[in-house]
């Protein structure tokens, strides 16, 4: 199976897919240490975000999220690749600003309902191509 | 993209420093991303990026610094890592202290006014109805769109500062009139006066408000206890932590509605909730995470705490001393109003310690990683257990200096029964 994304920062990656169940800001909700979901409550509380296909429902909150993801990417622990369902003008800006400082990257892709489930394997291709099982 | 000459010129690196270019790199390409078809010239920005979350953040602003960027309008800055005036109250050390504290000269150094605070509305960075502005700091943003009328989309670290050094904004979503009218109404009418004039009303409304709104737009209607600025500071406080709020009209009150047609824009809403006591009561409770009685410290001032709200403080702790610490969250503009009253060294007495420049729950300063944190502030509740460990309680500020004066959570008040 396969799906057309929004290519919103182009790119490809490879992964295990993490589906955020909550809503989230990625300021104080996920470590810029450890790439853990810190949020109080939240369905994925714990889990880390590093080297995932990270499906996001719904952003909210603070905007340093931006800032939150530059660093997991210059540490090295960012998530491979981030599909929003929505459009956000926060966490793209920490792609072009990894990009622009040479730290390199991921694709961020739009896509609204998903239809993918957390272990699956997925990859990303250029233009925004979504692939179930990685192939 | 449309891009005038001008902008040709600076991406193509004929024009300006290397650092407009760099910026306005960013601004285009952001532009693009969100569907923008041009950029808006913007008269003023409030920049979110000088806290320090890691070595990145001050890699960058050196970078832009170092390439001659300037801001090119007035821009005023948000809370950093460190009170620049007692430098040893946040337990950041060594290479995180001189990196936090580096992002902070890099803004200067690029022109930015060192306002620090969360709520440069009450600093006088006050853009008027219409006027299109770049705000970063998701409070901020809330209560420019909404009670000033100004024009901004919520802005995250760097492309603030990229709007602020290039002059302009990706020409999108807020800026544009036509998508400024809310879709969803929340209708308080039916709630009891005594729920309406409760102090914690506007935060808990606020919290509700940004769970049921998400990012779309809502209108409130029937807010009959008329809000001061300090409520409807909490109230989008509330909205944009717990959602994704831009813009939140209060009918009757905020200047886009007037009324309730205005706020639609002539369309019918596609949503009414009618907002009961029982979802107000689940939204406060929410607010308050502590399990048991104990409080170990109190925080207030979030967003930054006003003057009116200092004495306020004042008022209600009637002299007596607080057993456990209370930290109040101020910008130095409202602390240098204080010192001129002596209230200050009144309030120090009783047992606060004033936090500037920064805020307890983006910077190591509370003692320790767990324990209860009382206050009255829906964003601190909000944001606490994630940042610092502490569990929230949630109370009017009435509660949270009976709390601080008996060592135990008081809650009391018609949102608690």
């Amino acid at each position: 199976m396969t799906w057309q994304a929004e290519v919103l920062c182009d790119g490809t990656a490879t992964g295990e897919v993490l589906c955020l169940e909550a809503p989230i800001s990625f300021w104080g909700g996920i470590s810029a240490e450890s790439a853990r979901v810190t949020l109080a409550g939240h369905p994925q509380h714990n889990q880390s975000v590093a080297g995932k296909i990270l499906f996001v429902p719904q952003l909210v909150g603070s905007s340093s999220s931006s800032a939150v993801l530059l660093e997991l990417i210059y540490k090295g622990r960012a998530p491979r690749a981030l599909v929003l369902s929505s459009r956000d003008a926060i966490l793209p800006v920490g792609v072009l600003v990894a990009r622009q400082m040479g730290w390199g990257g991921l694709p961020v892709l739009l896509l609204a309902n998903p239809p993918v489930k957390t272990g699956e394997l997925v990859a990303i291709r250029e233009g925004g191509l979504l692939l179930r099982g990685g192939a | 993209m449309r891009l005038s000459e001008e902008e040709r010129g600076i991406l193509a690196g004929n024009l300006g420093t290397e650092g407009t270019r760099m910026a306005l790199e960013i601004v285009v390409q952001a532009a693009r991303l969100l569907g923008a078809d041009s950029l808006v010239p913007v008269e003023g920005a409030h920049i979110d990026g000088c806290l320090y979350h890691g070595p990145s953040g001050t890699l960058f602003a050196e970078r832009l610094q170092a390439a001659g960027a300037r801001v090119a309008v007035p821009a005023t800055t948000n809370v950093g890592a460190l009170n620049l005036l007692k430098p040893d109250q946040s337990r950041l050390r060594g290479e995180a202290r001189k990196m936090a504290y580096r992002l902070m000269v890099a803004h200067e150094k690029m022109g930015c006014r060192p306002s620090w605070t969360c709520a440069p509305y009450q600093a006088g960075a006050r853009p008027r109805l219409g006027q299109q502005v770049a705000w970063g700091e998701s409070n901020a943003v809330a209560f420019c769109n909404s009670v000033l009328g100004a024009r901004t989309n919520r802005y995250g670290d760097f492309l603030d500062i990229a709007c602020a050094i290039t002059g302009r904004a990706p020409h999108y979503g807020l800026h544009v009139g036509s998508n400024r009218f809310a879709d969803l109404v929340l209708d308080v009418s039916g709630l009891p006066d005594a729920i309406q004039a409760s102090d914690v009303f506007a935060a808990v409304l606020g919290a509700f408000a940004g769970v049921a709104a998400g990012a779309r737009i809502c209108a409130v209607t029937g807010w009959r206890v008329a809000p001061d600025e300090d409520d409807l500071k909490a109230f989008c406080a509330a909205a944009a932590a717990s959602g994704a709020v831009g813009l939140i009209h209060v009918v009757g009150v905020t200047p886009e509605a007037p009324d309730l047609d205005s706020a639609l824009g002539g369309v019918p809403p596609r949503d009414v909730v009618p907002v009961t006591t029982a979802l107000l009561e689940q939204a406060a409770r929410r607010l308050s995470r502590a399990t048991g009685p104990g409080v170990d410290a109190v925080a207030l001032g979030s967003p930054h705490f006003s003057e009116a709200e200092c004495d306020t403080l004042l008022e209600l702790a009637r002299g007596r001393a607080f057993k456990v610490p209370v930290y109040v969250c101020l910008g130095r503009h409202t602390l240098e109003r204080l010192r001129a009253a002596d209230k200050d060294r009144q309030l120090e007495d009783l047992g606060v310690e004033f936090v500037v420049d920064t805020c307890v729950v983006v910077t190591p300063i509370l003692p320790g990683q767990r324990g209860t944190l009382m206050t009255n502030s829906a964003k601190f509740a909000h944001y606490a257990k994630g940042n610092t460990g502490y569990m929230p309680a949630f109370g009017s500020l009435a509660d949270c200096v009976a709390s601080a004066q008996r060592g135990h959570v008081v809650q009391s008040g018609a949102l608690w029964g």
